[in-house]
């Protein structure tokens, strides 16, 4: 080699590398810039990250997105403990004989397109509604008629004291007439809530505004944003570098850092992301196929139970101890939780006695009774909750200390009622809502009915509870009554065990430090923005 | 001459166009067989797909069933496709209803956006770099761009995008952590998917100035009076740029891939994640577009590779042309 080889010479090393160190920092800039907030501007959109896509416009598939950012509203809401509350229908009246149902909107409710919210235009929306899987379906409707501008009539063919209920779920959101196309499709979202669509990208992202002529008290918060994030940990983080003011769905782990990061003065001061809690009408079960020759015995049934340490579970992968479920349905349901039932507990010694009995011995594959059949199970699970995999696994091998040999498969959330229907399934994990409207009445009357439910019983039916159900869905019973009939429901599903409770829920979000005035409907059924504000810094 | 009418041009052309048909049909009728193939009821996914897991029910699935004829038999729908197909109709969603050709060009654009970000952020890194390393071997450039390539190359782009979103977004609040809002959102996402390419390019480019720089033609430029300045530009990055270009071709699919992961952690609205929630909810129109659109776009991106293989390299036209 002769003389060094150098084309920079006028350069010097450090010159030559700034180059692409300055030509990234050019690029992030401008972005860096677009992020600092003047003070005189209004305060940017308050944002929401939350695990939901929008999976079509369809009032049964994304509707309760809509209602959740308060864009559109359903004839009725509920308080946190269920009960009917006025929302678009101002007041409503039942017929002596609970077959006519009468209801008035608020005269000055307007859609976003500026026309009045007419009755028709509530009977079009609830007559859509009626469309299986909408819950509406279940109702035994017989019309839907408009006598006037400002009133709804609802005829059943039989008295159903649930309706009140599923006219406050979000499938029965009122839309205006401009919202369907041709073919009678959702094909715009306009509502007659406190805030309008600005933007709408569907699967991921909607914004929203106030909407000027509402007939309310105007909101604080000018404009909103919703993110859907399908990774937990992102909803995490992006409420910690302060993207999101509200996310919800936190997982265990980042829960446990944001709850130590909040107790750390030091970290406090940084992040000040705050924790909001409150628990759910939601709860982990174990559906199980009762028709089966080895579960039909309810001794196996108890065993199963028993062997679960619901503690362990609860305090391990979803970071609160008191999520262990002692009975079916938490304490949030009032109404239904009952105090009086022995609590479901963990005593692997109990369990043990329990198989003896049923006739099962202990080999080293497993259990095998007393034709010397082995005991296979497979328990079917899905992936849409993260935490239902893990539980299924905790379940597996707290089984498997039990002797009971349980393979863990993995799909999707419709094998369970495909498995239900075709008789193939055998255990099942799932997250049951309780309250997908607000009263679980309609729920449990379709999960525990005599031919058994898609997410409910399976070769396993009660009279007394079916009849105690019917009685409750068709009559309004005085309070004493009510109180009997639920107290059998819950009674015999606890001795019966059609489904093996194993953890409760609590949703946690997390809440920027610029937010007042968060609270949480139990229900999921709001995010409750027109009672906030932003706090002053 | 008007160089897209000579011959190696035309040729390659030609060749890229016949490959775009059989390629689209090829994908489109596998991702069919494939779909179908796969296990659980289809109506009972599409359900659980648009009404989510709280409403799934039988009721939902015979609904769902009723309504797109899913009874009917595969090879009919598979006709229907073809035709479809013939009259550059991608269908509709099964899941979200909307057309197919709307909803891949929403995710595909935001995909694009972020391998053009994402090129660009490794070609500013990575090639510099490499020409550094190639004109200085055992320099410190060179030992610093090899143990970033290790490290960068080793670390999957999960730990990577959790590293830099801690680090830029949490600890110095300085871009967002998440989504597509602004242009802000765009920068984390293309530096995990550009570090790792420029990590690779480094050393590609490092390797292809080395080979330039050691050569006689490169020796002689510069006997012949050249300045180094000069030699440089006028012989040896030219020289140099063959093997990146092809290089780059390749990584394309790697760019893909690590989109995949990628866009789920910054819920990037991108092609990867939707492919994956089409695949989850058997909505086969959408991942035959998806599929469809992503295999067009690969012919398309190599034939702009071999384009530009072509244009740098004239000895190649010359072996096309034999």
């Amino acid at each position: 080699m002769n003389r060094l080889f150098n084309p920079f010479s006028p350069l010097t090393r450090r010159r030559a590398l700034q180059a692409p160190v300055a030509a990234l920092a050019a690029g992030a800039l401008p972005a860096a810039w677009a992020q600092d907030t003047n003070p005189a501007a209004p305060p940017a959109p308050l944002q929401i990250v939350g695990p939901w896509e929008i999976s079509g416009l369809a009032p049964a598939s994304s509707g309760y997105v809509f209602t959740r950012m308060q864009v559109t509203e359903t004839l009725l809401d509920a308080a946190d403990d269920g009960q009917p509350r006025p929302a678009l229908a101002r007041l409503w009246r039942r017929s002596a004989d609970g077959l006519v149902w009468q209801f008035e909107l608020r005269a000055g409710a307007r859609f976003h397109d500026g026309k009045p919210v007419t009755a028709a235009a509530v009977v079009r929306s609830l007559q859509a509604a009626q469309v299986a899987p909408a819950l509406l379906s279940q109702a035994p409707i017989e019309s839907i008629t408009a006598p006037d501008e400002g009133t709804v009539l609802i005829r059943l063919q039989r008295p159903h004291t649930a309706l009140p209920a599923l006219l406050a779920h979000s499938s029965t959101m009122v839309l205006a007439p401009a919202s369907y196309g041709a073919d009678g499709k959702v094909r715009s979202i306009i509502g007659c809530g406190p805030y309008r669509i600005a933007l709408l990208v569907p699967p991921q992202q909607v914004e929203t505004v106030v909407f000027d002529a509402y007939d309310g008290p105007r909101p604080a918060i000018a404009a909103v944003r919703y993110l859907a994030a399908s990774r937990a940990e992102t909803r995490a983080l992006m409420a910690e570098s302060g993207q999101a003011d509200l996310a919800y769905g936190l997982d265990p782990a980042s829960l446990r850092r944001l709850q130590r990061h909040a107790q750390n003065p030091a970290l406090a001061r940084r992040t000040a992301v705050r924790i909001a809690s409150v628990t759910l009408p939601r709860t982990v079960i174990v559906k199980l196929n009762a028709g089966l020759p080895a579960l039909r015995d309810v001794r196996v049934r108890q065993a199963l139970s028993l062997a679960i340490d619901r503690a362990g579970i609860a305090l391990a992968l979803m970071g609160d101890e008191s999520l262990a479920a002692t009975q079916l349905l938490p304490p949030m349901l009032g109404a239904w939780h009952n105090l009086d039932l022995p609590p479901l507990q963990h005593d692997p010694e109990a369990a043990a006695r329990l198989l003896r009995a049923a006739g099962w011995q202990r080999h080293s594959d497993g259990l095998r009774n007393a034709q010397g059949q082995p005991l296979h199970l497979v328990i079917r699970t899905f992936v849409d909750r993260p935490e239902l995999p893990l539980i299924a696994t905790a379940l597996q091998e707290q089984w498997r200390l039990a002797g009971i040999a349980v393979k863990v498969s993995i799909g999707n959330s419709g094998d369970v009622p495909r498995g239900h229907r075709d008789g193939s399934l055998q255990l099942a994990l799932a997250a049951r809502n309780y309250a997908n409207v607000p009263d679980p009445t309609g729920t449990l009357a379709g999960d525990f009915a005599a031919q058994g439910g898609d997410w409910g019983a399976m070769g396993w039916h009660s009279d007394a509870v079916v009849q105690a159900l019917q009685e409750l869905t068709r009559t309004q019973t005085p309070p004493e009554r009510t109180r009997a009939l639920r107290q059998t429901i819950t009674h015999t599903l606890q001795t019966e065990l059609p489904v093996i409770p194993v953890a409760w829920y609590r949703q946690h979000v997390a809440v920027a430090p610029r937010l007042a005035g968060v609270t949480l409907d139990p229900l999921e059924r709001s995010y409750r923005l027109t009672g906030m504000e932003w706090s002053n810094p | 001459m008007n160089p897209l009418l000579s011959k190696p041009w035309a040729a390659l052309l030609g060749r890229r166009l016949v490959q775009v048909l059989a390629v689209s049909l090829l994908i489109g009728t596998l991702c069919f067989l494939m779909v179908r193939a796969l296990p659980g009821d289809l109506a009972m996914r599409v359900a659980a797909g648009r009404y989510g897991y709280d409403l799934v029910s039988n009721a939902a699935a015979d609904a769902v069933r009723a309504e797109l004829g899913l009874d009917r038999p595969g090879w009919l729908a598979l006709l229907h496709w073809w035709r479809d197909m013939a009259t550059f109709n991608l269908g509709q969603s099964l899941v979200s209803q909307r057309s197919v050709w709307h909803e891949v060009t929403h995710h595909l654009g935001a995909t694009l956006r972020l391998s053009a970000a994402a090129l660009a952020i490794a070609f500013a890194v990575g090639v510099p770099l490499g020409v550094w390393a190639g004109l200085r071997p055992q320099g410190w450039v060179d030992k610093a761009s090899w143990l970033m390539a290790v490290v960068l190359r080793a670390l999957p782009p999960f730990l990577l995008s959790v590293l830099l979103v801690l680090l830029v977004a949490v600890q110095w609040s300085f871009l967002p952590a998440g989504g597509d809002e602004s242009q802000a959102s765009l920068v984390l996402p293309a530096l995990t998917l550009g570090l790792g390419l420029a990590a690779g390019l480094a050393r590609v480019t490092r390797a292809a100035m080395r080979e330039v720089v050691v050569s006689p033609f490169f020796e002689f430029a510069r006997t012949k009076g050249l300045s180094d300045w000069q030699a440089l530009v006028r012989h040896g990055l030219r020289n140099a740029a063959v093997p990146v270009t092809a290089y780059l071709g390749v990584q394309a699919l790697f760019l893909v891939e690590g989109a995949l992961v990628v866009e789920t952690l910054f819920a990037w609205p991108g092609i990867g994640h939707a492919l994956v929630h089409a695949v989850f909810g058997r909505d086969i129109p959408v991942v035959q577009g998806t599929a469809l659109c992503m295999g067009v776009l690969f012919v398309v991106f190599n034939l702009l590779v071999d384009a530009a293989c072509l244009a740098l390299d004239p000895r190649h036209t010359q072996k096309v042309a034999k």
